[in-house]
């Protein structure tokens, strides 16, 4: 869905659903925004903007926590997110020839999309899984043991 | 009481002093660049660590309360040595301009630099390239310069209420910026300044306009003329030596006239102006009934700003009276040029006033060109002032005093009290009650609207009617006061006030954004007293009775409130967005 051009009665009421279940709850701010992500795969502006009204808060207490957290994006990510893992086993296991691999692949930094907004690519700590060092995901499925030259033939399968 | 020992000098302050507080008062100065008297401690700097005997750790004074007992050693030379790495620290996040900074004469950082005897740096630097943000035009934000001490985002935020500026990112990436990267003049910034007053470097300084001044002046088509607004007068002298709250409006005068201005008008005439036209809109409303009470002043521009943005249902109740300097403004190019024989456009007219959000309000809405031309060109702050003097080769201390020019000088108490939280309303006060009786009031102070609490509500009595006012300053005090007003109106209950004054900035114009940095509120209390002085010892203390007021009215405006006074003072208010983007 594109939220520039979204109704704004639908966005109301979809921060009216999203905020109901945390209505005056210590530490709601950061519960909403993961679930505004969630839904978004983001944290619009626009959103943003109608959160503040909600809560009746100020939009830059929002932005402090928005940026202070590396996990919520305040941009669109590619339609796959392609998260590396830097955790400590992943590291040791080769992880940082991994997102060397992927970055020259898709020709774009940790942090950004591709062009054609099919790849987001993103460092992440630690999978949980550390047995399967060093560990990708691609959206949510799993990649273990992985080595840069099998960077190409793992994104082919989302071309 | 508690009672402690300081570097082996026993202490007794009261509970929940801090460590910094109570060693100041044993002659122990504890080096900091965060905290600051006006604000709360934020713990972000790191220099002020100390040592308390017994514990491992060492704990910020600045937030640390004195405990019974406590042992503690603020100097020694593993402590000397932990804040000189910390001083080093931030010195690999800075920029190296001094040279060709706007707080290069008084930034509070590289004072701590000399201080710590830094002679070269030790860390790499990563001084990062943020893009520097003059949108507002009246303030400079240049994030790369910033140390990340937060006062200007306390301040914006806690005292100010405006939440413009917020800390983005952590840690390295840490920078002052509006929600989402967007510029200043697109956020709620509502140009007060505060954050340029208490930045401790020049990540945030006024714009500077002298070039503009000593342009015009040098110009031989324009007639420049100029006006001090009644706060610069009692803090000028801050940056020549003198004591805080030494009147020096008289060597102001000499000082401009030898710079080039061809007339030396003063601000506390445009005050008495203002007056005239706002008690009189005062008595519309409460005697006789013309539109909606309370009566609120509209003398400060970001008061304005801020209530178009943040609560532009109040804007029924809004003065349409324009502020004193912008009323002397479009006087001086329609009145004063006209008996001089020169037209509008011939007339350059310089403010300098104690605030960057005038900067701003020369060109807020189409009503500031009611001469035609813009009515003030160009606005200097307390400091750009202080500038041109050292410029001009002015020996400012030892200058002879001299007069301010007419016919747009002459001014009474009343004018000079606009520069103190209060002030407005009770030199509106003085002008109501005689507009309402005819005659002067036996005793013209009112001392329940002076002074520095947040909010001060009184009831005074004129004619028989109780009045009910209040005076609030500090953005962030204004809320209680609205939120009475809008309840009120919503259960149709009766109106808690009938007259409220605002000034954004705590203390008022006498601590406004352009004003000498450094400011607590002894010295607001102190520059306060400089201008309650000046009112107390002039002949006269009502704006009604300047005598070039009633002969401005007679010859050019026939009286307040009447379509020319309509035409040239009055201005009108309009919703904003709190965000353009």
């Amino acid at each position: 869905m594109d939220i520039d051009t979204m109704d704004v009665e639908q966005i109301r009421k979809d921060v009216d659903e999203i905020c109901k279940p945390w209505e005056g709850r210590p530490g709601n701010l950061i519960m909403i925004l993961h679930e505004i992500q969630n839904r978004y795969s983001y944290v619009p502006r626009r959103i943003s903007f109608e959160v503040a009204k909600h809560l009746s808060i100020p939009l830059a207490r929002i932005y402090e926590v928005i940026t202070f957290y590396n996990y919520f994006k305040l941009t669109p990510p590619g339609k796959h997110i392609v998260s590396v893992c830097m955790g400590t086993a992943c590291y040791l296991k080769g992880a940082p020839t991994l997102v060397e691999a992927m970055g020259n692949h898709l020709g774009i930094k940790p942090g950004e999309t591709t062009p054609d907004k099919n790849f987001y690519l993103q460092v992440v700590r630690c999978l949980g899984c550390c047995g399967l060092a060093p560990v990708i995901t691609v959206g949510q499925k799993v990649y273990s043991g992985v080595k840069p030259e099998q960077v190409p033939a793992i994104l082919a399968e989302y071309k | 009481m508690v009672k402690a020992i300081i570097n082996s000098i026993p202490v007794e302050v009261a509970e929940n002093t801090t460590i910094l507080d109570a060693a100041s008062t044993v002659g122990v100065k504890i080096p900091n660049l965060c905290k600051h008297p006006d604000l709360r401690a934020s713990a972000a700097c790191g220099l002020c660590v100390v040592k308390v005997k017994g514990s491992p750790k060492m704990p910020r004074a600045c937030c640390t309360p004195v405990q019974e007992g406590m042992d503690i050693i603020t100097h020694d030379a593993e402590i000397v040595s932990v804040r000189k790495t910390v001083v080093e620290l931030m010195l690999s996040a800075h920029p190296n301009e001094c040279t060709v900074c706007g707080r290069n004469a008084n930034c509070e950082f590289r004072r701590t630099l000399s201080d710590f005897g830094i002679r070269e740096e030790i860390f790499d630097k990563i001084s990062p390239q943020l893009p520097i943000d003059a949108t507002t035009g009246v303030i400079v934000l240049d994030p790369s310069k910033c140390i990340k001490c937060g006062r200007c985002v306390v301040v914006c935020q806690e005292v100010q209420n405006v939440w413009a500026l917020s800390f983005l990112e952590r840690g390295i990436k840490t920078r002052i910026s509006p929600a989402g990267d967007i510029n200043l003049a697109d956020s709620p910034c509502v140009r007060c300044g505060q954050c340029s007053a208490h930045c401790p470097t020049g990540a945030i300084i006024e714009k500077d306009d002298t070039d503009k001044v000593w342009a015009a002046l040098q110009n031989p088509k324009k007639h420049c003329v100029v006006q001090i607004a009644p706060a610069v007068r009692v803090t000028l002298g801050e940056h020549f030596g003198f004591e805080p709250g030494t009147n020096l409006s008289k060597k102001i005068y000499t000082a401009l006239r030898r710079m080039g201005f061809k007339a030396v008008f003063d601000t506390n005439f445009g005050a008495d102006l203002t007056i005239m036209e706002e008690a009189s809109e005062f008595v519309e409303r409460f005697v006789h009934g013309k539109s909606a009470l309370p009566l609120i002043t509209t003398c400060c521009p970001s008061w304005v700003d801020f209530m178009e943005k943040f609560h532009p249902d109040m804007i029924e109740h809004f003065s349409s009276a324009k502020s004193p300097h912008e009323m002397l403004g479009v006087m001086a190019k329609t009145y004063y040029a006209g008996k001089k024989g020169f037209s509008a456009s011939d007339v350059e007219v310089v403010s300098i006033m104690p605030c960057t959000a005038k900067k701003y309000e020369t060109h807020r809405s189409k009503e500031m060109n009611a001469s035609g031309y813009q009515d003030v060109d160009t606005v200097l702050t307390t400091r750009e002032l202080s500038r041109m003097i050292r410029q001009a080769g002015i020996d400012f201390a030892n200058l002879p005093d001299e007069e301010c020019d007419h016919i747009l000088g002459e001014y009474t108490g009343a004018g000079t009290i606009f520069g103190a939280t209060g002030g407005v309303m009770e030199a509106a006060l003085r002008t109501a009650a005689y507009f309402v009786t005819k005659e002067n009031l036996p005793k013209v102070d009112f001392e329940n609207v002076r002074g520095l609490k947040g909010v001060k509500e009184t009831t005074v009595t004129i004619a028989g009617k109780e009045i009910r006012i209040a005076v609030a300053h500090g953005l962030a005090n204004v809320e209680y006061v609205i939120n009475k007003i809008r309840e009120a109106k919503k259960a149709g209950a009766p109106l808690p006030y009938h007259f409220v004054e605002v000034m954004a900035c705590p203390g008022g114009c006498i601590a406004g954004g352009g004003q000498p940095y450094g400011v607590t509120d002894e010295l607001r209390a102190k520059r306060a007293k400089g201008l309650y002085a000046e009112d107390q010892g002039l002949p006269r203390r009502c704006s009604h009775d300047n005598p070039y007021i009633q002969q401005l009215y007679k010859e050019f405006l026939d009286k307040p409130l009447s379509d020319k006074s309509h035409h040239l003072l009055h201005t009108t208010y309009t919703a904003r967005p709190l965000y353009q983007r």
